[in-house]
């Protein structure tokens, strides 16, 4: 039993964890296509034209699927934040530091196509819709933690600084979606809302969940990808980055490398 | 802590340009909508409340640095960390000097300004209590943001980026009990959840900040 | 099958703008995410194996 204990752990620096990460991303990737293709076939030739909005409800199968991921990323990446924090570790701050890239660009991709979506809907390419509202709150608190983090030169305090103001965040984004959702209803004449979605033909469901998956496994392959690139970068001065076979210069000391 | 606001509100009175600065921000911005958008009395009236409180905003976060940037700089700050009496209580103090030189002032002013806009008696009430509720919340908030922002390059505008997403609540309840009151349906609820978010405000906030001191000064 | 013909895919009923926009950045904000990465890590490895080299050179001169 101890044994699984003391595993878990031997993960938790970069150096174990950066051979790990090399091998789980073909994986991701490789099921990021997978439910990426099966989301798409079903998303535009299984999924039936919709009665009221006809072939332009087809953008939910990435609206939805980049809201959810952008709001699960922020949640994670907060919780790694505070591990880093409390447990005083390099790498789970580092996760931190690598998922919100991804989650910001999650909550941007949300941001454009329900813009796109709203337009042939509705009208007007920015609706003050509740949800979409606080999608673009939300980028904006991405935008704080990565700025935050950029302007810091000790990674360390950029680590268990980021950490603060993730958690912050992530207490107030349920009390700002709160507030947005009563200044949207108290605002509102006409009842627009891309909140009100089509009524889900199976199908369609199952499109969007597929889509989320892909979404998610494509998260999780960048994020790992972008964690060992940090790792290379604020491990720069050990030896086993310098020992690393991708280091290794080549033997001809004449050879300039690349 | 008292000790440390009152020291604080010294220092404040001794360097009376940088609040006075923040205050005549104030109701220069205030008084620039009316004159980029029209004296149409009932346009100005409806968007009163959201200017006001937006200027409310920025003011509040002109004076966030002055917070602990001084301090820091000469290392009073450190002195302060160091010292046998509990973090939470000096960063209290500076919390409640703070608010009474930025943000009161702001609660005194905004009725003035609010005539502005052609607001009746009772909204201009209505606005003040808010104000008066959410004011101590910016300040408690905007401190966390002073205390990360700590020494960092860029500060000031990184401290806006990363403090405006999380006023925007009460901003909302703000403006929204002026307009909810001038719309008949009654500025209880929102200024009930004003007091929520000060009450949530007053307990979190200075632990978070705490940290976040502690953080920025290892 | 929802489509009678290639062109009735891209036209999307009318809405093929909307859609294709939307696609359209996806597909290349979601390529290009990877491929700056790849950039930003072949960087890294550079800026390693010269300063590797630089010290293999230094070993060797002192």
């Amino acid at each position: 039993m101890s044994n699984r204990i003391v595993n878990w752990f031997k993960f938790a620096s970069p150096y174990s964890f950066y051979p790990v990460a090399g091998k789980m991303m073909p994986w991701f990737w490789a099921l990021a296509a997978v439910f990426g293709v099966a989301g798409l076939w079903i998303g535009f030739f299984v999924a039936p034209t919709d009665a009221t909005q006809g072939e332009g409800y087809r953008i939910i199968f990435i609206h939805v699927p980049a809201s959810w991921l952008s709001m699960f990323i922020y949640l994670v990446m907060a919780m790694w934040a505070g591990i880093g924090l409390a447990l005083n570790t390099r790498l789970a701050g580092m996760m931190a530091q690598a998922l919100a890239p991804t989650g910001a660009i999650m909550a941007f991709l949300s941001l454009w196509t329900g813009a796109f979506w709203g337009k042939p809907m509705w009208g007007t390419w920015w609706v003050w819709d509740a949800r979409l509202t606080s999608e673009l709150i939300l980028f904006f608190l991405y935008l704080g933690f990565i700025a935050l983090q950029a302007a810091i030169d000790d990674p360390r305090r950029a680590d268990k600084a980021g950490a603060i103001l993730a958690l912050v965040g992530v207490v107030n984004v349920p009390i700002i979606y709160f507030s947005v959702k009563w200044w949207n209803t108290l605002h509102q004449g006409s009842s627009v809302s891309l909140t009100k979605s089509p009524s889900m033909a199976q199908t369609m469901l199952w499109g969007m969940l597929l889509m989320a998956l892909a979404f998610w496994m494509y998260s999780l392959a960048v994020a790992l990808k972008r964690l060992r690139t940090i790792i290379l970068e604020r491990e720069a001065h050990t030896d086993w980055v310098q020992n690393l076979a991708e280091v290794r210069a080549p033997a001809n000391l004449t050879e300039v490398p690349a | 802590m008292l000790a440390v606001m009152r020291r604080d509100l010294l220092l404040a009175m001794r360097r009376k340009t940088e609040v006075l600065t923040a205050l005549f921000f104030f109701i220069i911005v205030t008084s620039l909508f009316p004159l980029g958008i029209g004296p149409e009395s009932a346009l100005l009236r409806k968007i009163a409340p959201g200017v006001l409180w937006v200027g409310a905003l920025l003011a509040t976060m002109l004076g966030l640095q002055r917070m602990f940037a001084s301090d820091h700089a000469d290392g009073t700050l450190e002195q302060m960390v160091l010292s046998p009496t509990p973090l939470f209580f000096l960063v209290a103090g500076k919390n409640a000097a703070h608010w009474l030189v930025s943000g009161l002032p702001l609660v005194v002013l905004a009725p003035l300004l609010g005539v502005q806009f052609d607001l009746d008696p009772e909204s201009l009430g209505v606005l003040t209590l808010g104000l008066l509720l959410g004011t101590p919340v910016l300040s408690l908030v905007g401190a966390i943001g002073a205390a990360l922002t700590l020494g960092v390059r860029g500060g000031g505008v990184l401290l806006s980026l990363l403090v405006l997403p999380l006023y925007i609540p009460t901003l909302i309840f703000g403006a929204g009990a002026v307009q909810a009151h001038t719309s008949g349906l009654g500025a209880g609820g929102h200024l009930s959840l004003l007091a929520a978010l000060l009450a949530m405000a007053l307990f979190f906030a200075p632990w978070a900040t705490t940290a976040a001191l502690r953080i920025s000064l290892e | 099958m929802n489509w009678n013909s290639a062109s009735e895919f891209f036209a999307m009923g009318g809405y093929g703008l909307y859609v294709w926009g939307s696609f359209g950045v996806c597909a290349v904000v979601l390529a290009l995410e990877p491929y700056l990465l790849s950039r930003r890590r072949q960087a890294i490895l550079r800026s390693l194996r010269r300063h590797a080299l630089a010290e293999r050179m230094d070993q060797e001169i002192g």
